[in-house]
């Protein structure tokens, strides 16, 4: 790498360097991006088959800065028809990557509710009566049902069940073997540099910080890194992504209102377990109508388990961690899970605007992929062969482009990149994909049929429901409950666990008639083991909060506080006194839902609300999940 | 005149994760130990982040770190660690589970030590950890030093200083929170670090990239080293048994932290 005269902002002195091409963040769109690439920078005898334009003579000089501590941190349920990887892998043998497997069977199971705490509306409850009653019939056992037919645009036929972590680390391994590309976990960048519209590079966080950013012992302020283009991959929730959002805009029409927090476990499963290597099963219907869940097995007696809690869950006590254990308990599942030990556990937000969510793809000096980028198809709920074949496009053009002698501006990636992508599998199939949800907005029914309706005629037809702005749509705890618990005892609630420092999820779930977890202390553990024994949750010292609340008036007259409520590590917590919640660096697993679950409008813009989510370093530290 | 220093450090499981003992084809193994991620040994850390501090106040030295592990896993650890100390890699293909043998190990070490072009003997300091978060035996080090002859030997230590004269002026860790302090003419020297007292260092890319320059090839080229466990059995290996009673509690006084484990062990 060259480097330059040090570069300084705000009379902080920084360290700057160049390079041809740096990389924000590496998950599967970084990593068909970097495979792709490595492989085009040389010829077949081993010669340079372009050179950078920063060292003369040299190989281009690609960097890949990763927030985390490690490639293999990855939080996903992966099933997979991995098309796109495979156009890139076309001899990817499953063997050789640590619990992989192929698909071998596929059930989609609707499960009943075995407990009677689910909201479910009466049209349900009648469908469930008619379930149980002709329960022959119907082949309903273990308080399920097994849907007899799996309609193709769900299927992962010849697909693969994958651990995203080992994928991901088994990716970097060979990237990094190839030498034509630097990854550096432990980096996380904190914003894109931008002059007159243009990006020049990125800015890496400062180190030796206070937890409000303010130089402390050992103070480094963070690297500028300059390049000729920057591929933002830094997923639905990463800040330099959301920067660009907010300095270009969305294009006309696109937003993004729908998100979830998918949440997992990975278990080492009884012996008795008769589930064999790459059973998938997807389920619907428990702990909530708008909760849904998968279990992806791998060879060596190991599952990956795990829900996915939508924004459209109007509920304002949306935890994710209780109604994981609640749905590991549902007969169907637990038959197979009593007697299995917790191996890895995380969470992370997935971004369900798809098609409808994708930001300006490319301008002068930079490019996006991956789910950040929009590639998430939310039909045939499957992000990671869509972000990695995303990166792999990327790659494709900026070979080109290096190729021709052409400089990476707005023009000429809208010519390649974008161009080509328009043209891919992931954009048509995108498109189909583009209204599929939207019946969930009124209702789970509706959103079946809506689904149904989209998958079967291509995309042609849908039921209307477009999304409301996230702080527009969630109850309140009087709304929510009304019926079932007294405004009078939510407000005792409220005081006793404002009090505690606790979050209200699980004082307002008990009391609405969920049983408390039955803890065995190797499946069924606390929050906080499962950030322990699952998560290896850790954060490094010298960083600034990476959580912080922008607006704190806004904070201490909301009435909800959904931040805590869904906070998938514990880390944001009511203030005993009163006001703006507290956030504990050391138990954040940097999943990003705080971003989206704010029942407040940003004053700057009302598609945001008050909380702000940086880059920081730390989090989960499992590679298996 | 610098010191060229040579700091021995392995690899080992990340701390945080679970580790489950099982018996694998060559003998006892850790359980998914390929896929958890790995550190480089907290004490090992410690030695080169001090022989980084060493070299870098020391004008004409230079570091090398020469590790044995799986290679995929040490390139692993290699970018994390690659970008908190300038250094040459020296590496081993080899295990990492801990299980073997420290007199093999540390002929390899020695080997690959003495295979080290331009290593100055006059000026070499051996680094590395007294103790090992894997298994440690406390005597790979020990027998490095001996391999190559190096009689000056410490363990323990916690400082080191170079006085005006060029002698080195060591704390080693005694009995009773006390220290030793030794003075030794200068290199050859071998130390044993503890915990040292430098903080870990921030991650640098510049010195990562610098770095890089030498580790892949470093990695390409290392070669399988011979430390078979050939004529040793276990008779058991097992991990410490634990129990987990989990709270998360802020800003407690040490007193009170004492207090509490007093009433923990009286039961």
């Amino acid at each position: 790498m060259s480097q330059t005269t040090p570069s300084s902002d705000n009379g902080v002195e920084r360290q700057c360097m160049e390079a041809d091409v740096v990389c924000v963040g590496f998950g599967p769109a970084a990593g068909g991006f970097l495979t792709t690439l490595a492989r085009g920078l040389t010829n077949e005898d081993g010669s340079l088959a372009v050179s950078s334009a920063v060292m003369e003579g040299m190989p281009p000089q690609v960097i890949c800065f990763e927030r985390a501590e490690g490639l293999s941190f990855g939080v996903s349920g992966v099933v997979t028809r991995a098309r796109g990887i495979r156009e890139t892998l076309p001899n990817l043998d499953p063997a050789t990557i640590p619990m992989a497997a192929p698909v071998a069977e596929e059930r989609v199971v609707y499960l009943l509710d075995p407990i009677g705490a689910s909201r479910r509306p009466r049209t349900l409850r009648a469908i469930d009566r008619v379930l149980r009653a002709a329960k022959r019939a119907v082949g309903m056992q273990h308080d399920a049902v097994e849907l007899p037919y799996i309609p193709p645009f769900l299927r992962k036929d010849g697909g693969l069940v994958l651990s995203i972590g080992q994928f991901n680390q088994w990716v970097g391994d060979n990237i990094m073997m190839s030498g034509a590309v630097q990854l550096w976990p432990g980096s996380p960048v904190a914003e894109a540099v931008i002059e007159e519209n243009k990006v020049v590079g990125v800015r890496l966080v400062d180190q030796g910080t206070d937890k409000d950013g303010k130089p402390d012992a050992g103070f480094t302020p963070g690297m500028e890194v300059r390049a000729n283009l920057t591929v933002i991959a830094d997923g639905p929730v990463g800040p330099v992504g959301r920067q660009l959002d907010a300095h270009f805009g969305m294009p006309d029409g696109h937003h993004q209102r729908d998100w979830a927090v998918g949440m997992k476990i990975v278990v080492d499963l009884p012996e008795s377990c008769p589930l064999e290597p790459g059973t998938v099963i997807h389920t619907l219907g428990y702990p909530e109508l708008e909760i849904f869940g998968f279990m992806y097995v791998y060879p060596g007696r190991i599952a990956s388990l795990g829900i996915f809690v939508p924004s459209w869950f109007d509920s304002p006590v949306r935890t994710a961690y209780r109604y994981l254990q609640h749905w590991m308990l549902h007969p169907y599942l637990w038959r197979h899970l009593n007697g299995g030990i917790l191996r890895s556990w995380g969470a992370k937000t997935i971004q369900e605007a798809g098609k409808r969510g994708e930001p300006v793809l490319a301008g002068d000096g930079f490019a996006r992929i991956g789910e950040g980028s929009g590639s998430t198809n939310v039909l045939t709920n499957s992000g990671v062969d869509e972000a990695w074949a995303t990166g792999s496009i990327l790659a494709e053009s900026v070979l080109d482009l290096l190729k021709q002698d052409k400089p990476f501006t707005k023009e000429s990636l809208e010519a390649t990149y974008v161009s080509r992508r328009r043209a891919s599998w992931v954009e048509s199939e995108g498109r189909i994909a583009e209204h599929a949800r939207d019946g969930f907005q009124k209702g789970f029914i509706r959103g079946i049929l809506g689904t149904g309706l989209a998958g079967l005629t291509q995309g042609r037809l849908h039921l209307a429901g477009l999304p409301p702005r996230l702080n527009e749509r969630v109850l309140s705890l009087q709304e929510h409950f009304q019926g079932k618990i007294s405004e009078a005892e939510i407000g005792q609630i409220r005081k006793q666990c404002i009090a505690k420092g606790e979050s209200l999820h699980d004082a307002l779930m008990t009391r609405a008639g969920w049983p408390e977890i039955p803890y065995d202390g190797q499946l069924l553990v606390s929050h906080q083991d499962a950030l322990l024994l699952g998560g290896k949750v850790q954060a490094p010292g010298g960083y600034a909060d990476h959580v912080v609340f922008v607006y704190p008036h806004l904070c201490e007259t909301c009435g909800v506080q959904l931040c805590a409520e869904i906070c998938s590590g514990q880390a944001i917590t009511p203030n005993p006194e009163g006001g703006v919640p507290l956030f504990d660096r050391e138990k954040c697993v940097h999943c990003g839902a705080c971003l989206w679950n704010c029942t407040q409008a940003s004053e700057e813009n009302k598609e945001s609300g008050a909380i702000a989510f940086r880059a920081g370093a730390g989090g989960l530290h499992s590679s298996e999940n | 005149m610098g010191f060229h220093i040579v700091v021995c450090a392995g690899i080992v499981p990340d701390p945080l994760q679970t580790l489950e003992p099982i018996t694998g084809p060559q003998g006892p193994a850790l359980k998914n130990e390929m896929m958890l991620p790995a550190v480089l040994d907290p004490w090992a850390k410690h030695a080169l982040f001090e022989a980084a501090h060493l070299a870098a106040k020391t004008p004409d030295s230079k570091v090398w770190l020469v590790s044995m592990a799986p290679k995929t896993k040490l390139q692993q650890v290699m970018m994390s660690i690659a970008q908190k100390a300038s250094f040459e890699l020296v590496a081993l293909d080899g295990p990492a589970s801990g299980f073997t043998d420290s007199q093999a190990v540390a002929e390899a070490l020695a080997a690959a030590i003495n295979a080290i072009s331009g290593l100055d003997r006059k000026r070499l300091l051996v680094f590395g950890g007294w103790e090992s978060a894997s298994r440690g035996a406390g005597a790979t080090l020990q027998i490095v030093g001996e391999r190559l002859g190096i009689v000056e030997q410490f363990q323990g230590v916690d400082e080191l200083s170079v006085t005006a004269s060029g002698s080195l002026r060591i704390l080693e860790r005694v009995e009773g929170g006390m220290h030793q302090i030794s003075h030794c003419d200068g290199p050859p020297a071998v130390l044993g670090w503890a915990t040292g007292s430098l903080p870990e260092p921030p991650n640098n890319p510049q010195v990562g990239m610098a770095n890089m320059r030498t580790l892949m090839p470093a990695l390409q080229k290392a070669t399988a080293a011979g430390v078979a466990v050939d004529g040793k059995s276990f008779t058991s290996v097992e991990v410490p048994k634990q129990r987990r009673d989990t709270r998360i509690v802020k800003d407690a006084s040490t007193d009170d932290i004492a207090r509490e484990i007093m009433e923990w062990i009286k039961g």
